[in-house]
C-alpha cells in the first residue's frame, strides 16, 4: 500500500442495469490497467460496486470510458459516482467476490453465438471446433438455463457438468473472454449432441452431418434449441413442407425459417440495412420481410407477402445451417396447442406423430423461450412476440416510477405475459401463450414463481384484467390474497394505453389520447370493447370514442368464423332487412349455406349474442365480405393478416371507404357508409387488394376524425396500441393522417401492441392509483 | 285464479286438484304432515326449488322436473328415495289448466318412479309478484348399508364414467324460451336417476363419488368434485358423448356443451377396476346407454379439470361464474 499523496484520489461507483454474467468485472478490470487506477470491482445484488484509485484525470477518463466501451450484453441504466475518502491506495485492481444483497440487478438475455466464438468452431485446430454449445460472456444461454439466483454456474442448468482443467482456466482468468461465462464448455467436459430416429436409438455418425442429410432428403426433424424444440424442414421442398403442416395440423399460419446468412436471406426476401442489423443483433429474432426473389416452398408463407426469417443462434443452428444449401423451415416443436417442448423424454412422446427424427443434446432447457419476432417499419422496431433475446431486460419506464410500489400485473388471457414493476424498473415475462392451454398456464404459474424468486420479489399490489374469467385475473385474486396484497382490476384497453405510455416512458402527470385497436377486452361498462379512442393517463381514463357496437353472434364462436360478424355488420348497417342489399355481391350465395336464420334469430333475441366495439372483428366481416377465411380463421388474426396483405400494393392508389361519426359521449363511429360503398365495389367486381386498400384507408379517416371531433388540440399526444395495430398498414398510415392533422404519434418499439404487452400497462396503472404522489391519481380537469 | 276475497274458494279448488292427482294412503290421510314408519339405516333428506322458463319445454315440464329434481339429489348420495313434498307458488291469474297439467305431469312423474307425494302446500300471490308458478319439492330416502359416496371421496387413480348425452336439457330449455328453430326437436333429458343408481350401488357398492351435472354443466360439476376432493380431473374430450343435434345446436349458438344443463345424467368416480363392470351395469340400464368412461382422477396440488382435446392439446375446463363470455382478445 502507498501513502496519500496529493494527486491520488479515490471514488465508487455503483452501477445498475444488466451488468452480471456479461463479463462485465473483466471489462472494468482491463478499464482499469488500460487508464492506470487501482482498486477493486464487485457483484452484489444491486448491480456491480467498484472503488477506483488514482490521478484525478486517470478517474475522470475510467468513468468517462465505462459507458461507450460496455460489454456487449451489457446495459448500463444507472452509474452513481461518490467521491472516497481513503487515506490508503492499494497498488493494484482486483476482482472481488460476489456479495449477496438486495437484487435489483436484471438477469440477462440469452444472446446469439458471437463472432469470436462462431471462428473457433470453425477453426479445425481450435478445441471446440464444431463443438455446438460453444460461448462465452459476449453470448450463449442466460434466462433458459437459470434456476435461481444468484446467477453463477450451480444456479443453471450447466451444474451437472464438471469444467475440465482446460475450461477452468478460462473461466478463471480475469483476460479471458470466458472469466466467469457460467455456461463456458468444451467437448470434454460439456453438453452433448446426438441424433436419434423416431424409434429411438442414437444415429451413428457426426449428428449433424446426419440431421442434415436427413432434411436434404425431405425428412422432418424435431432441434433442440436454446430455449425449446422446434421443428425443422428444408424450405424448398414444397412436399415436405406441406407434409408437416398436415402432421402438425397447422394448415396456414405462416411457418418461420432460417437461413445461414444475410446472402441466403437476400435470395428469398428485401432486406434493408437496418433489417440486416436486427437479424445480425444479439437476440437474434425472427424478422419479418418482404418476400422477393426465388420462392421457396409455395406453403411456407401461402397467401402472405411476409417471410418470418431468422439467422442461427447458437453453434448448434451455425454447424446445420452450413451443411444445408438453402434455408429450413424452423417452427416451435409443439402438439396442437400446447406450448413447445423442452424436455427430451417428453419431446420424444409429444413430437413422435410429427417428426421422423431428433436432434438431442443433454442441457437442461430450464425456462421455455419462444422465438421472438419482430418487425421493421419507418417508426421503428415493431415487436410482435417477445421472447428469446429479449425477456427478462428491463423496460425503463419515467423517473417519478422510482418510488412506486411494488406490483405484479398478471396480463391477459392469450399471448399471456406477466410484469414485475421494481420502482422504474419493469420486468415483463417472456411471451407464454395462451393460459387456456393447461401447459401453458402450468408455465405461467411455474415462471412466475420463477420471477419473483430470481427478483426476491414481494408484490404489494397485483394487478388484473377486469374480465371476470380471465385465468391470470383468478389466479391473480388468488395471489392477492397469499401476499395480502392490494388487488386492482384494470380496464383491459385502459391498460393497453399505459402499456405505450409506459413504454415510451410518458410520465403520469399529463392527459393523452390513445388510439386502441384491438379484438375483445371488457368493457367499463360490462359489454366488451376493442375499437376504442380513449383519453386519460395511467391514474384513470375516459372513453370519447369508440366503434359502433355489433353483435357477436356465438360468443367466442364469432371469434373463430368470421361470417357470422359479416352478417352481425351487415345487419347493423341495414338493419333486419340487409339482404335486399346484397344483390349483385355474390354474399347471398356465400351465405346461402350458413343458418343465418338463426344467427338472425340469436341477434335478435340476445342469446350469446353480447355486443361489441371491436375493432378485430370488422376486420373479420370485410374479410368474409371478400371471402377471404369465410367460413372460419385457422388461427387467431388471419383474417386480418390476408386484408394487409391484399392492401399493400394499393395504398397509395385508392381513396377511403367514408365512415359516419354519430354524435354523443363518447361518439360512435358507425360504418354504415362503408358497407353501402363496399357492397357497390362488390357488384362493380372491384378487386378485392383495392376494397381492403380502401377499408384501411377509411378506417384511418374515421378514427381520427373522432380526434377531430373531440376537444384534442394540435400538438396533442396519440398512443397507438392494440393487437390490430401489428397491421404494418394501420401502422403507417395513422401517424401519417396524424401528423397532417397536428397530432404527435407514439407507438409501441419493444413491448407488443397486442395483448403481450396488456401486463406492463397494468402495472403501470396500478402502480399510480396506488402509489404516490397523490395528485397523480385523478384525472386533471380539462384545461 | 285470483287472490283475496275469492282466495279460499280457489285454495279449496287447487287442493282438490292436488289431491285427486297425486291421490295415495299417506297424502290422503289429510294431516298437515305425513306420518310413516322409517325404514332402518340412515336417512338423506334434500329440498329444491324450481324455478324454470318456459314451464313446459319437450321432453318435459316444470312438474316433471320438480320431482326428478329432488329425487336425482337424494339418488346422488346414493340413497333409495322414498317419499316427496311439493310446495307451489302461484302468481295470481296462472291458469287454471296449466296447473292441471303441471301437476298430472307430476302425479305421473312420482308414480313411474314408485315415490309419493305425501304432502303439499299452496299459496297465491299478487300478480307481478311471482313468474307464473314456482314449485319446491323436497324427499326423504334411505342409505344402503355401506354405502359412503362423497365429492370429497375422490382420489388420483380412480376413473370418471357419465352416463350419457351432455348438453340436452339447457339446449332444449334455451331453444323452446328463445323460439329457437333447430331442424330437429331438442328434447331435455330430465328423467329420475334412482332406478340407475341403484343398479349400479348393488354392483359396485364402493363407488366414490356420485353427481348430477345439472346447472353449469359437466364442468362445473367435475370442478366442484376437484374442489371438494382436492385432486385434479382429467378428461378426454372424443370420450365425452354429445347427441349429434346438441353439438350441432351449440356449434351454431356458440356453446360449450361442457357448461350446458343435464337433468337426467350422472357422473360416477369410481375404482378404475371396477370402472368395466360397472359401465356394463349402466349401459343394461335405459338410463345410461350411451355411458362412456370420460376420464380419471389424477394429482393436482390446484385441483384442476383440464380436458385432453381430439389433437393432444390439453384445455383448461375452468370453473364459470354466470354466462359463457368471450375470453379471446
Ligand atoms: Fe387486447
Ligand atoms: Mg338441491
Ligand atoms: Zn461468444
Ligand atoms: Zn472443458
Amino acid at each position: 500500500m502507498t501513502q496519500t499523496g496529493n494527486l491520488i484520489a479515490a471514488k465508487t461507483i455503483r452501477i445498475t442495469g444488466l451488468v452480471q454474467g456479461v463479463g462485465f468485472r473483466p471489462f472494468i478490470w482491463r478499464l482499469a490497467r488500460e487508464t492506470g487506477v487501482t482498486g477493486h470491482v464487485l457483484n452484489d445484488g444491486a448491480g456491480v460496486q467498484i472503488e477506483i484509485h488514482g490521478r484525478p484525470d486517470s478517474l475522470s477518463q475510467f468513468v468517462w470510458r465505462l459507458r461507450p466501451e460496455q460489454p456487449v450484453l451489457a446495459r448500463i441504466d444507472r452509474v452513481k459516482v461518490r467521491d472516497a475518502e481513503c487515506d490508503v491506495h492499494p497498488d493494484d485492481f482486483r476482482i472481488l467476490e460476489s456479495r449477496e444483497g438486495g437484487v435489483q440487478t436484471g438477469v440477462v438475455p440469452d444472446a446469439a453465438t458471437c463472432p469470436d466464438c462462431l471462428a473457433e468452431i470453425n477453426d479445425p485446430c481450435d478445441r471446440r471446433y464444431r463443438y455446438a454449445f460453444t460461448n462465452c460472456t459476449h453470448c450463449g444461454p442466460r434466462l433458459s438455463i437459470l434456476r435461481h439466483i444468484p446467477y453463477d454456474r450451480a444456479s443453471t442448468s450447466m451444474a451437472v457438468f464438471d469444467m475440465c482443467p482446460a475450461c477452468r482456466a478460462e473461466y478463471e482468468n480475469p483476460a479471458d473472454r470466458r472469466f466467469h461465462a457460467q455456461p463456458t464448455a468444451c467437448p470434454d467436459c460439456g453438453p452433448r449432441l446426438w441424433f436419434e430416429g423416431a424409434e429411438g436409438g442414437e444415429t451413428e455418425g457426426d449428428p449433424i452431418t446426419v440431421a442434415a442429410g436427413w432434411l436434404r432428403q425431405g425428412k422432418i426433424l424435431a432441434v433442440k434449441g436454446l430455449g425449446g424444440f422446434q421443428i425443422a424442414v428444408d424450405a424448398a421442398n414444397e412436399e415436405a413442407v406441406a407434409e408437416l403442416r398436415r402432421r402438425k395440423h397447422r394448415p396456414a399460419k405462416p411457418l418461420a425459417l432460417m437461413a445461414r446468412d444475410l446472402d441466403q436471406i437476400r435470395k428469398h426476401a428485401l432486406v434493408c440495412d437496418a433489417e440486416a442489423a436486427l437479424l445480425q443483433r444479439a437476440a437474434a429474432p425472427i424478422v419479418l420481410l418482404e418476400k422477393a426473389g426465388c420462392p421457396l416452398a409455395d406453403s411456407v408463407a401461402g397467401p402472405f407477402d411476409r417471410l418470418g426469417v431468422m439467422l442461427p443462434n447458437t453453434p448448434l443452428h451455425h454447424l446445420l445451417m452450413a451443411e444445408l444449401d438453402g434455408p429450413i423451415v424452423l417452427t416451435s416443436g409443439n402438439l396442437s396447442d400446447n406450448p413447445q417442448e423442452t424436455d427430451n423424454a417428453a419431446a420424444r412422446r409429444q413430437l413422435a406423430s410429427i417428426v421422423d427424427g431428433f436432434l438431442m443434446h443433454d442441457r437442461e432447457i430450464v425456462n421455455r423461450l419462444d422465438d421472438s419476432v419482430v418487425r421493421l417499419d419507418e417508426l421503428g422496431l415493431l415487436m410482435q412476440r417477445r421472447a428469446r433475446g429479449y425477456a427478462p431486460a428491463s423496460i425503463r419506464l419515467a423517473n417519478v416510477f422510482q418510488d412506486a410500489p411494488k406490483v405484479l400485473a398478471m396480463g391477459g388471457e392469450l399471448k399471456a405475459t406477466f410484469c414485475l414493476l421494481n420502482g422504474q424498473d419493469a420486468i415483463l415475462s417472456q411471451h407464454i401463450g395462451d393460459l387456456e392451454n393447461a401447459p401453458t398456464f402450468a408455465d405461467y404459474k411455474r415462471l412466475l414463481t420463477l420471477y419473483l424468486d430470481l427478483y426476491e420479489f414481494r408484490p404489494e399490489v397485483i394487478a388484473i384484467d377486469a374480465h371476470p374469467q380471465y385465468l391470470s385475473s383468478r389466479y391473480g385474486e388468488e395471489l392477492a390474497r397469499e401476499f395480502g396484497a392490494k388487488l386492482v382490476k384494470v380496464q383491459h384497453h385502459h391498460a393497453h394505453l399505459a402499456s405505450v405510455m409506459a413504454e415510451r416512458q410518458i410520465p403520469p402527470q399529463g392527459i393523452d389520447y390513445g388510439i386502441i385497436l384491438d379484438g375483445l377486452g371488457w368493457g367499463a361498462d360490462g359489454t366488451i370493447w376493442g375499437g376504442e379512442i380513449l383519453k386519460g393517463s395511467y391514474a384513470a381514463f375516459e372513453r370519447v370514442g369508440h366503434f359502433q357496437p355489433v353483435p357477436l353472434p356465438g360468443g367466442a364462436a364469432a371469434i373463430r368464423e368470421p361470417w357470422r360478424n359479416l352478417v352481425a355488420h351487415l345487419r347493423a348497417a341495414f338493419g333486419t332487412s340487409y339482404r335486399e342489399h346484397l344483390d349483385g355481391t355474390g354474399l347471398s350465395e356465400a351465405l346461402s349455406g350458413k343458418n343465418t336464420g338463426m344467427l338472425e334469430q340469436m341477434m335478435e333475441r340476445g342469446v350469446n349474442a353480447p355486443l361489441s366495439s371491436s375493432a378485430g372483428r370488422l376486420f373479420d366481416a370485410v374479410a368474409a365480405a371478400l371471402g377471404i377465411s369465410f367460413d372460419r380463421q385457422s388461427f387467431e388474426g388471419e383474417a386480418g393478416m390476408r386484408l394487409e396483405a391484399l392492401a399493400r400494393p394499393f395504398m397509395d392508389e385508392e381513396m377511403a371507404y367514408p365512415l359516419d361519426i354519430a354524435g354523443g359521449e363518447p361518439l360512435r363511429l358507425c360504418f354504415a357508409p362503408l358497407w353501402r360503398a363496399l357492397l357497390t365495389d362488390l357488384r362493380k367486381g372491384v378487386s378485392p387488394g383495392r376494397i381492403s386498400a380502401r377499408f384501411h384507408l377509411g378506417l384511418v379517416e374515421g378514427v381520427v376524425g373522432i380526434l377531430l371531433r373531440v376537444d384534442a388540440k394540435t400538438g396533442d399526444a396519440v398512443m397507438l396500441s392494440g393487437g390490430v395495430l401489428q397491421n404494418a398498414l394501420l401502422r403507417e398510415r395513422l401517424p401519417d393522417k396524424l401528423r397532417r392533422e397536428r397530432f404527435k404519434t407514439i407507438t409501441h418499439w419493444t413491448v407488443p401492441a397486442n395483448d403481450g404487452g396488456l401486463a406492463l400497462g397494468q402495472a403501470a396503472i396500478a402502480a399510480v392509483q396506488c402509489g404516490h404522489p397523490a395528485e397523480w391519481r385523478h384525472l386533471p380537469a380539462p384545461s | 285464479m285470483t287472490h283475496g276475497g275469492g282466495g279460499r274458494a280457489m285454495t279449496e279448488l287447487i287442493k282438490d286438484l292436488f289431491h285427486r292427482h297425486l291421490k295415495n294412503p299417506i297424502l290422503d290421510q289429510g294431516h298437515d304432515a305425513a306420518v310413516f314408519d322409517a325404514p332402518p339405516g340412515r336417512l338423506v333428506m334434500s329440498t329444491d326449488a324450481h324455478v324454470i322458463s318456459p314451464l313446459f319445454f319437450p321432453g318435459g315440464d316444470i312438474g316433471a322436473l320438480s320431482v326428478h329434481g329432488t329425487l336425482n339429489d337424494i339418488a346422488m348420495a346414493g340413497a333409495k328415495p322414498l317419499s316427496l313434498t311439493a310446495s307451489f307458488i302461484l302468481e295470481e291469474g296462472f291458469p287454471l289448466a296449466d296447473l292441471e297439467r303441471i301437476v298430472m305431469s307430476m302425479a305421473r312423474t312420482a308414480r313411474e318412479a314408485g315415490v309419493p307425494v305425501v304432502s303439499g302446500d299452496t299459496k297465491v300471490v299478487e300478480k307481478g309478484k311471482g313468474d307464473g308458478v314456482f314449485i319446491t319439492t323436497a324427499g326423504v330416502g334411505v342409505l344402503p348399508e355401506g354405502v359412503t359416496i362423497s365429492p370429497a371421496a375422490a382420489k388420483p387413480g380412480q376413473a370418471v364414467l357419465l352416463s350419457g348425452t351432455i348438453g340436452d336439457h339447457g339446449v332444449a330449455i334455451l331453444s323452446k324460451r328463445e323460439n329457437l328453430e333447430f331442424e330437429t326437436e331438442l328434447r331435455s333429458d330430465s328423467a329420475a336417476l334412482h332406478g340407475l343408481v341403484a343398479d349400479m350401488i348393488a354392483a359396485v357398492p364402493g363407488i366414490a363419488v356420485l353427481r348430477d351435472p345439472t346447472r353449469g354443466g359437466l364442468a362445473t360439476a367435475l370442478n366442484e368434485i376437484a374442489h371438494a376432493s382436492g385432486a385434479g380431473v382429467l378428461l378426454q374430450e372424443e370420450a365425452i358423448p354429445v347427441a349429434p343435434d346438441v353439438e350441432g345446436a351449440c356449434e351454431l349458438l356458440g356453446l360449450d356443451p361442457l357448461y350446458v344443463a343435464n337433468e337426467g345424467k350422472l357422473v360416477c368416480i369410481c375404482e378404475a377396476a371396477d370402472a368395466g363392470r360397472l359401465l356394463e351395469v349402466m349401459r343394461s340400464h335405459p338410463l345410461g346407454r350411451q355411458a362412456a368412461r370420460i376420464g380419471e382422477i389424477v394429482e393436482d396440488p390446484d385441483h384442476m379439470v383440464i380436458m385432453q382435446t381430439a389433437f393432444g392439446g390439453a384445455r383448461v375446463v375452468d370453473w364459470l361464474s354466470g354466462e359463457q363470455l368471450p375470453r379471446i382478445c
